[in-house]
């Protein structure tokens, strides 16, 4: 048996460590338990590269005011409503001090990145990015006096009456063993990277996904949570899902196996035909659509076709685009059928009708005559060498999490708050992300909701 | 495909960090490469030379190893780098050099002091070479002074020579600048960032040695090693101009300006090279490029020497010691100067150059 430590927290992304943080920093000892090893350490946060807090000024880096008002307009719209206001109003309040709390604790802001324009006035970079914020955590944290295990997989959890007493680990060398606390912070993220509970959901088509994280994203411990009678929040069958490249590795792929370039062409399925308006509306906007339509593809693969002409309009990939000089050869390559894809375009083609074209405005360039129709941007693919990018599901994060108060304490089944049991980040984000997304917004709900929660924690272990 | 194996990796690392862009703000090198889409040799060995090696890109990089997409930025440029040296070497036919430097050194180093050694001996008698010698024009009594300026004025005019072929080639070969041309304000910009050492700093914390805990050890050690090499040359400078244009013969008093500005150079070029040795011996060997150990090692040596041997030749010069003291100082300065374009002087020259390119096309992208 081991010291008993006043927190626990378990998870190591950026919810983790502002919850270990703030635990420490109010006078609590704190044990933090990642799963992962130390490189893989942080989860999703290490793909993350900004964070959306309201500020009622420009900074330094932020080139405008970001009101609390028209922030929670913006979480209004893409939530579509499935929010909890109290919490999300609780939180873009909360999220003006964070601006400059995460400073305090190491972070370095930068202006927003080349190829981001549209977010310099909401969000705050960070220099170096995810793994660097993450870094500059850890660093803190470990100044601060917190301990901090990697490589540590908890194996259950010990609640009673809505009452954490310990986790049961495993560690590689000694084997199991159990740690006590006086209080517990949940900061161990979604499900995304556990194929068997997205089969659940999604089928088969889930052995087709890639996940953009790592492979330590398991939700164990939301599911443990769960099971014990935490109440749960957000749709269990969702997740946010965007089209990545189809030869991404399976887990971790990041942010730079995104392609940005479906409004420049078409996009057909593996027989070859369209199957939505890739015009539907302005690109940052519909950018997490395309993950779900090709989800419902045949195979979850798509193609993303378009000519020489555009390809410098949009940022460099990673994988470079697969080229035919005829679009029977492109057909070829990409395994389909060349009568089909030609078909597919020469139709799409005659059914272009002129226009001035402006990528940065809904412009109107549109197709006539054809279903799905191409409602802006449409232009004739007929320059070769013709392109073409394969897209698979990339999945993000998931919705499913545990109801959670002001507090971040806790919400139980029977609706009685947990008696020592905080939540924060990506494993409570439903509660005030019912669906939908908007850049930076798990960064927010992350810094906000654990810095409440290790405060609360290290508040009631010192009572 | 290009011309190295190095070079490839360079592409390969700068096509994954293109489609990323998340350490832009930590140095030069990201900015001056999303100017670009594709990336020739030129601007590969651009690229690289720009790289002040701090590591930040890596300790913050996701993806760097044990990563599947194994983005090692910090190595790949210093290899990229020290085989740049080698091909834009003048003459071509002493590129060679690069390949085993420290032993190239080290036999100039010694053929040198040799050299020097002997000459004392076999031109001067016992007495003299062994005698004390005070007053103006003690070190001449040894060597004559012109022969002494004839002979390090050629050696420095070669050097410029080599030096100046060498960076031309860079140059050329890093192609127009995007838009612009060279101009007063990109240099007098490159100036300053070279003098801070702006980007050696991991984008603010310092640079990234033996963990992944930021310091400014190596900066602070550079700033030693390279403010004492340029307080010695002015040392050596203002002596000259004492001989000619004043008449005023070596050795000169302690409190006197070419005394003084060698003393606090040479204390520089002693810490300076210790400290980064030290720091290169802590370095995560992940963030180095192994082959040119010899290189860094063979120049930190030789700078090191030329602070040590000066200093001994300040405090020992009125005594015995000093005829054989001078003649290693002399060796090792001639040795210095004469392997300038073929050692690790030349980051500095190509570093230089690159970041005015930066510079140029920072402005006119703006």
């Amino acid at each position: 048996m081991s010291r008993k430590y006043d927190v626990l927290v378990i998870g190591g992304g950026n919810a983790a460590l502002c919850a270990a943080i703030a635990a420490r920093r109010s006078g609590a000892s704190v044990l933090v338990l990642e799963g992962a090893p130390k490189f893989y350490r942080g989860g999703n946060t290490r793909h993350t590269r900004n964070m959306r807090c309201a500020h009622d000024a420009a900074t330094d880096i932020l080139t405008g005011p970001y009101t609390e008002e028209e922030f929670w307009e913006d979480l209004l719209r893409v939530t579509g409503g499935q929010t909890d206001e109290v919490l999300a109003r609780h939180m873009i309040r909360e999220s003006k001090d964070i601006l400059n709390w995460i400073v305090e604790q190491g972070v370095r802001w930068q202006p927003s990145l080349g190829g981001t324009l549209s977010l310099g006035r909401t969000n705050s970079f960070f220099l170096g990015g995810g793994r660097a914020m993450l870094n500059a955590l850890y660093l803190t944290a470990e100044r601060l006096g917190v301990d901090v295990e990697y490589d540590a997989e908890v194996t259950d959890l010990v609640i009673e009456d809505g009452m954490f007493l310990a986790a049961r680990l495993k560690r590689a060398i000694s084997g199991e063993t159990e740690i006590r606390a006086t209080s517990l912070v949940a900061a161990a993220g979604g499900f995304e990277a556990n194929i068997e509970w997205l089969k659940q959901y999604w089928g088969d088509a889930a052995d087709n996904f890639l996940i953009r994280g790592t492979p330590y994203n398991r939700g164990s411990i939301l599911k443990m949570l769960l099971d014990k009678g935490v109440q749960e929040v957000g749709d269990p069958t969702q997740c946010h899902a965007v089209a990545i490249d189809a030869r991404a590795p399976k887990f971790d792929g990041g942010i730079i196996t995104r392609h940005d370039s479906v409004v420049f062409g078409i996009v057909v399925n593996k027989h070859a035909r369209r199957f939505y308006d890739e015009g539907e509306d302005i690109w940052p906007k519909r950018y997490a659509i395309w993950g779900r339509l090709v989800a419902a593809q045949p195979d979850q693969i798509a193609y993303i076709i378009f000519d020489s002409t555009v390809v410098t309009s949009f940022m460099p990939t990673l994988f470079p685009p697969i080229a035919g000089q005829t679009v029977a050869e492109l057909a070829g390559k990409l395994e389909l059928d060349p009568a089909a894809l030609e078909k597919t375009i020469t139709e799409f083609n005659a059914a272009v009708r002129p226009g001035t074209f402006d990528h940065t405005i809904l412009d109107d360039c549109v197709t006539e005559g054809i279903t799905p129709p191409k409602t802006h941007w449409a232009r004739k693919i007929d320059a070769p060498p013709y392109l073409a990018y394969p897209v698979r599901p990339g999945i993000t994060f998931t919705y499913l999490g545990t109801r959670v108060n002001k507090e971040a304490r806790m919400q139980m089944a029977d609706g009685k708050p947990a008696a020592n049991m905080f939540a924060a980040g990506e494993i409570m984000a439903g509660n005030v992300l019912g669906k939908g997304y908007a850049a930076g917004m798990g960064m927010t709900i992350g810094s906000v909701f654990g810095r409440i929660a290790g405060r609360e924690a290290a508040r009631h272990a010192k009572n | 495909m290009h011309g190295t194996k190095i070079l490839d990796e360079a592409d390969r690392l700068m096509t994954v960090c293109n489609s990323c862009r998340y350490c832009e703000g930590l140095c030069a090198v990201f900015p001056a490469m999303e100017m670009r889409r594709a990336f020739s040799d030129g601007d590969l060995n651009y690229l690289a030379n720009l790289c002040h090696a701090c590591g930040a890109c890596y300790v913050d990089c996701q993806f760097s190893p044990p990563h599947e997409f194994n983005v090692n930025v910090p190595q790949t440029l210093a290899i990229a780098r020290a085989e740049s040296y080698a091909a834009y070497a003048w003459p071509g036919a002493l590129s060679g050099a690069f390949a085993r430097n420290g032993l190239v050194i080290s036999i100039a180093a010694a053929l040198s002091v040799a050299s020097f050694i002997l000459g004392f001996v076999a031109l001067n008698d016992r007495n003299v070479l062994f005698g004390v010698h005070t007053g103006p024009g003690a070190f001449y009594k040894l060597m004559p002074h012109n022969t002494m300026a004839a002979l390090f004025s050629a050696a420095f005019l070669y050097a410029v020579l080599a030096l100046v072929m060498s960076v031309r080639a860079f140059w050329r070969d890093i192609g127009p600048p995007i838009g612009g041309r060279a101009d007063g304000g990109s240099i007098f910009q490159a100036i300053r960032d070279a003098g801070e050492l702006r980007y050696l700093h991991g984008g603010g914390i310092g640079c990234y040695d033996e963990d992944d805990k930021p310091t400014d050890r190596r900066k602070f050690y550079h700033h030693l090693t390279f403010y004492g090499f340029l307080l010695c040359f002015a040392a050596t400078s203002v002596a000259t101009l004492y001989h000619y244009l004043l008449a005023r013969e070596a050795p000169y008093p302690w409190w006197d300006l070419p005394v003084v500005l060698g003393t606090l150079g040479g204390i520089g070029l002693i810490i300076g090279p210790v400290g980064l040795f030290m720091a290169k011996m802590r370095r995560d060997p992940a963030l180095l490029d192994e082959f040119s150990y010899g290189m860094d090692v063979g120049f930190i040596a030789m700078l090191f020497l030329t602070g040590l041997t000066g200093m001994a030749l300040l405090v020992l010069r009125e005594t015995a010691a000093m005829g054989p003291l001078l003649a290693l100082h002399l060796g090792v300065v001639f040795a210095l100067f004469i392997t300038m374009p073929y050692g690790k002087f030349v980051h500095g020259i190509y570093r230089f150059a690159a970041l005015v390119r930066y510079e140029q096309e920072r402005r006119t992208a703006a």
